[in-house]
């Protein structure tokens, strides 16, 4: 009988949070800097995604022809850049390398960050104190400062730019998951699994984790952003991808040379990168307001 | 009070050694040893490795940083100095002496002769933007946290995340499309002499300009946070209730409380514009520090990237203390506990 009305009670309790998660992210419909912002990245994600079907030219094929006139044309609808090549292709194809590198970054540097502020949240003590402490020594370093000389000793690749990602936000991160278990810890059915004597890996994973989840995603929003300028700060600083991938920052640079004559092709790949990040900010801001505790 | 302070210079010490190891570390990974670039690319094998072993350069991480430390520290004199090692190196200040950042291999000058004139260069960049982000950034938050969700808050939020999604490079590119290619009023470049016909002032504007734009729009978010806060507050509540005028709450009550928490982040801004002045200098080839770091990390120049770094993270630990000392002083709740 008790366990007929305990089960009544955990399939209403079950309902009651689906019921809650479906009003949460339907909250973010009415929000209208949310949805410019899911407009700005979606418009990103799909055409990169969608880039091999569509009808363009190769980012890497040279039209010696154009370069007589590389403004927009009809056969280039934005223009060549310096070496010939399509314009609308390049930034299209430009976008699929920012939007695998930008979020695979993030995704690293938040498992990294959030494993060690929950450790250092939930265990306390001298565990804490030296996390805490490594993470200060990272976050005095001025970020930019530390990813130039990180890349430029280390080399431009993906896999470099995620270690440096990791290696510059994994602490901010963890500063943040850290306050917020802090917060949490406190909490009664935290207290509840501990009498159940759930292990502390339950306790992170299951009560903790769901629990800082939503500012953890504004967090990782505005990280995405902030990575995809950082990608575009590389670029322009000669430190980006290598050639081959089209790269809006190293794009910006090859045709300041040519800023003067032809500023369209610096300004085109400008506006490409200002777009996908003003699409992150906004939606992490909608986010954060349709979340408000 | 006292134990305070010491406990929090001690930290500071430990961060700049720690930092200072790391950058040792990460450089370790750089192509091309100290005596090759030393000697530059034409050096046949034997000068290099004769170099290698008089700079002992094949000793161990530790060892080395080491020596790095007592050159630094005045204990030792700089190796790459001793005249036997045939380089010619020779700094007036002498090899020996407390603050020697050693040689820059890139500069084939002594770091010191180098890197201050280039971080005064970025002290008046940096000085005038943060000039003009604070008085904006606070005017920005206090109007739109006056009035969460309104008309006026969700204009001022949309303009200033606007602005934080433009990095330096896009809004140096827009901002030379505009002033100095379609409507010539401004220079694009600024190499702060008055040869190319104009006045240093008018150099400074767009590099300022650039600054200004990516990083105010940011402080105002965080003004706006804490302007929120205490508008949330019962002694506001009871202000208005009183019968006060909106103007009197806010510049009564609600303003000096506002701007204590902020006060912080508007202090490490200071450490922000250190990063963001290495892709503003790039743009406007301004002569500065940050560009000074950029070149010292493409060329692989250990002495000069250490002493950036060493001064980097001084100006951050400071920056925070004084930030932590100052937010004792506005909040009498703090000093208690």
């Amino acid at each position: 009988m008790s366990a007929l009305v305990e089960q009544r009670a955990m399939e209403a309790t079950a309902v009651k949070a689906t019921g809650r998660a479906r009003l949460k992210w339907a909250r973010i419909l009415r929000s209208p800097t949310a949805m410019v912002g899911l407009f700005l990245v979606g418009f990103w994600v799909v055409a990169a995604i969608l880039a091999p079907v569509l009808p363009l030219y190769s980012p890497t094929e040279q039209d010696v022809m154009a370069l007589a006139d590389p403004t927009p044309s009809a056969a280039h609808w934005l223009g060549v850049d310096i070496l010939g090549r399509d314009e609308l292709s390049r930034l299209i194809f430009g976008a699929r390398t920012v939007l695998v590198v930008a979020p695979l970054s993030v995704a690293v540097a938040m498992i990294v960050g959030i494993t060690l502020g929950m450790i250092a949240g939930c265990y306390g003590g001298w565990i804490d104190a030296v996390i805490s402490r490594l993470s200060d020594i990272i976050l005095a370093f001025p970020v930019l400062v530390l990813y130039v000389i990180l890349i430029a000793n280390i080399g431009p690749s993906i896999i470099n730019i995620v270690i440096a990602t990791t290696i510059a936000s994994a602490p901010g991160i963890g500063r943040i998951t850290r306050g917020l278990v802090l917060g949490l810890k406190e909490q009664e059915y935290i207290a509840a699994a501990r009498l159940r004597a759930e292990s502390t890996l339950y306790i992170m994973l299951v009560e903790l984790l769901p629990n800082c989840r939503g500012m953890l995603i504004v967090d990782a929003c505005l990280r995405i952003g902030y990575t995809i300028i950082t990608i575009g700060i590389l670029g322009f600083l000669g430190l980006g991808l290598p050639p081959p991938n089209p790269d809006w920052g190293g794009m910006v640079k090859e045709s300041t040379t040519v800023l003067n004559v032809w500023p369209l092709m610096s300004v085109l790949p400008s506006i490409a990168i200002v777009s996908l990040v003003l699409g992150f900010n906004l939606l992490a801001d909608g986010l954060r307001e349709a979340w408000k505790p | 009070m006292a134990i305070f302070v010491a406990k929090r210079l001690a930290m500071m010490m430990l961060t700049m050694v720690a930092a200072s190891f790391l950058v040792f570390a990460v450089c370790e990974f750089t192509p091309g040893s100290v005596a090759r670039k030393s000697l530059g690319p034409f050096a046949t094998q034997e000068q290099v490795d004769f170099l290698t072993k008089k700079l002992k350069a094949d000793d161990p991480l530790l060892v080395r940083y080491g020596r790095w430390a007592g050159v630094l520290l005045g204990i030792i004199p700089d190796p790459l100095q001793d005249p036997s090692t045939g380089l010619n190196f020779k700094d007036p200040r002498g090899a020996q002496y407390f603050g020697n950042f050693g040689y820059s291999t890139l500069n084939k000058l002594p770091v010191n002769d180098v890197i201050w004139s280039r971080l005064g260069n970025t002290a008046i960049l940096a000085g005038l933007a943060f000039l003009l982000i604070v008085p904006l950034s606070i005017v920005f938050g206090i109007l739109s946290g006056l009035k969460e969700g309104g008309v006026l808050d969700r204009l001022l939020s949309v303009i200033c995340i606007t602005f934080t999604s433009i990095p330096e490079f896009a809004s140096g590119v827009f901002l030379v499309t505009l002033f100095v290619i379609l409507w010539p009023v401004l220079p694009g470049t600024s190499p702060l002499d008055s040869e190319g016909g104009w006045s240093v002032p008018s150099q400074l504007v767009l590099p300022v300009a650039v600054l200004v734009i990516y990083d105010f729009g940011y402080v105002a978010r965080m003004i706006r946070v804490s302007m929120i806060g205490v508008m949330e507050k019962p002694y506001i509540r009871t202000a208005v209730l009183k019968g006060m005028s909106t103007r009197q709450v806010v510049i009564g009550h609600a303003l000096r409380n506002a701007m204590i928490a902020p006060f912080t982040v508007l202090l490490l801004q200071i450490n922000f514009l250190i990063s963001g002045v290495v892709v503003t200098e790039l743009v406007f080839a301004y002569p500065g520090f940050g560009r000074l770091l950029l070149d010292a990390s493409l060329f692989g120049d250990i002495a000069t990237i250490e002493a950036a770094t060493l001064i980097t993270v001084a100006i951050a630990v400071t920056t925070q203390f004084v930030g932590d000392l100052g937010y004792m002083l506005l909040d009498p709740r703090i000093r208690l506990r």
